[in-house]
């Protein structure tokens, strides 16, 4: 089901604004890639062109193809909505739908795709999310209570388990989490690894611990200056980028030296 | 430091002072109005049947008005809540930005034509250019009982005024939902998306019920608004006994029974009147408790907590 995605040539434009130049970039199916950089380096906003969520901002748009297991997502006649229920997001923030259940929320984008599903299939999805989620045992008793009563940490992973119900190709993480406590952080990067398994990870971080701890791959993303595109500097093992960087601009960022 | 705490300290307490005068003076102003309609309602209310415009008693007199002023304001909101809606969501997420504010200006430009105007307009201009339809409607749709004939020749019927209203609370319905529209999470919007939502489904699942309060509470509003409005439905109604035709001359609303009569009314016809205002009143207390209760009774899931 995991896809690879293969970027070719990527500019990333907001109107007349260059946002993110030349990016190339071959993501492996059933991995974790973290993309890591300073603020504004343009990584959120790359992250976002692989599902074309970047589109909805007016005026935003990317030239270049992004290739999903060879087919582009901005080839002609593509339409965003069928690239976005085929490749999952989670956000920087927990964003469950707070006039929801958890259960309703869990089956949103199920029930976007017009499938009409049984209620013992429904059932047993969302169960199999949250166990994905690894949420199951702690909302099983109340899946019909509003999912914005949940902690953080839960509302977050209650929204892995949202995207991975529709069992997308690819799962994006925009800093999943930057707004979570450590120990939910810690439930969330679990999660990650045993993701890895059956998607392919795509995960923005400011935290490079975490890039070391849940990726296989790492792309360092840089800017020259404010005003100037970002660019994709380094892309390698995780273990090179933070061990034997072959940029100097890397080797200082992962160091600690600015950033 | 100490000098600025201090004065400091003063500002709260003047600030405090002030907020909270208000407050009773807002609860003072409702307790007047209240008891003087009850105080001047009175008489009405224990007065011979005989005495009462009609004969029958007040019960007898008030009743048909108050169906008349509901069916009236009723058909305004279905006409008017769908189109509203309808509107702020194409101002909000649909239109492209400059058409959009230009769009929401016009709107908010009906909102200050005065009511006779738009009484004027339905009695001069919207009656007669309805009446051809309200005879095909007696004509072909005859036998259910809202169309039933003989129609309107002048057009002056219940259901033109409404449509009058309907246009006049349609600015107050659609500006609210377009504020509470703009003000839904882009968090939300952008859930709704990253699952492969299309615009509309985006709207159904994150907008719609995120501006779900507010919507009610336009809505209320625009009732508040069509059950007491009395210029439009005095010029545009050719108002007579209580009929269910929506078609016919007849019916009449409680505002503009009062507004009619007054002028000439003595004695306990007065009070009768003020009695009429009195009932007016608690029906919109009534809608307004009603829409309160319907706001808090989903608090739980309105994202608030």
């Amino acid at each position: 089901m995991s896809k690879r995605i293969d970027v070719k040539d990527l500019n990333v434009y907001y109107g007349n604004f260059l946002a993110v130049e030349g990016v190339n970039i071959n993501i492996e199916a059933k991995s974790v890639t973290a993309f890591i950089g300073p603020s504004g380096c343009g990584k959120s906003t790359f992250l976002r062109t692989l599902n074309r969520m970047h589109e909805v901002i007016p005026g935003a748009y990317a030239k270049g193809e992004v290739l999903l297991d060879g087919a582009d997502i901005y080839g002609a006649g593509v339409d965003p909505v069928t690239v976005r229920s085929n490749i999952g997001m989670v956000f920087q923030r927990p964003n469950p739908f707070p006039t929801m259940s958890i259960r309703d929320n869990v089956l949103a984008g199920v029930k976007l795709n017009n499938k009409r599903i049984s209620k013992g299939e429904a059932d047993a999805l969302v169960e199999k999310s949250l166990q994905g989620a690894n949420l199951w045992n702690e909302v099983k008793d109340r899946l019909d209570k509003p999912g914005s009563g949940l902690s953080g940490g839960q509302q977050q992973r209650l929204c892995i388990a949202r995207a991975i119900a529709v069992e997308p190709a690819v799962l994006l993480m925009d800093e999943p989490c930057s707004a979570l406590d450590p120990i939910s952080t810690l439930a969330v990067e679990d999660l990650i690894n045993e993701l890895k398994d059956s998607y392919t990870v795509v995960i923005v971080t400011h935290n490079m611990q975490q890039a070391a701890r849940v990726s296989d791959k790492t792309a360092f993303f840089n800017i020259a200056g404010t005003g100037k595109p970002g660019k994709l500097i380094e892309f390698a093992e995780t273990s090179t980028i933070f061990n034997n960087p072959s940029q100097k601009a890397t080797e200082d960022y992962v160091s600690g030296r600015f950033g | 430091m100490t000098g600025s705490s201090a004065s400091g300290r003063a500002g709260d307490k003047v600030f405090s002072g002030t907020a909270m005068g208000a407050g009773i003076l807002i609860l003072l102003v409702l307790f007047g109005v209240a008891a003087f309609l009850v105080v001047q309602a009175f008489p009405a209310l224990v007065a011979k049947p005989a005495d009462i415009q009609g004969g029958a008693g007040f019960w007898a007199y008030i009743a048909p008005i108050v169906i008349g002023t509901l069916i009236a304001a009723a058909i305004a909101l279905v006409i008017a809540t769908p189109v509203a809606i309808g509107v702020a969501l194409f101002i909000s997420h649909y239109a492209p930005r400059r058409l959009a504010s230009g769009l929401g200006y016009v709107i908010d430009l009906l909102a200050a034509i005065p009511s006779v105007v738009y009484g004027a307009w339905g009695a001069a201009f919207l009656a007669p250019a309805i009446a051809p339809g309200y005879a095909w409607l007696a004509a072909n749709l005859g036998w259910i009982p809202i169309f039933a004939g003989p129609a309107s020749a002048t057009g002056k019927a219940i259901l033109t005024a409404a449509i009058v209203l309907a246009v006049m609370i349609l600015p107050i319905i659609t500006s609210l939902s377009r504020e509470i529209f703009l003000q839904t999470p882009k968090l939300h919007e952008e859930a709704a998306l990253a699952l492969g939502a299309t615009r509309w489904e985006m709207v159904r699942m994150a907008v719609l019920p995120f501006g779900r309060p507010g919507i009610i509470s336009a809505v209320m509003l625009g009732l508040g608004r069509a059950l007491g409005e009395t210029m439009a439905v005095a010029l545009v109604l050719s108002s007579g006994a209580l009929t269910a035709s929506l078609i016919q001359s007849g019916n009449q609303t409680i505002a503009a029974e009062i507004a009619l009569n007054f002028p000439e009314a003595s004695g306990v016809q007065v009070n009768t009147l003020i009695a009429a205002g009195l009932v007016l009143f608690v029906i919109t207390l009534a809608v307004n408790m009603v829409a309160r209760w319907i706001i808090t009774k989903h608090k739980e899931f309105s994202g608030a907590n």
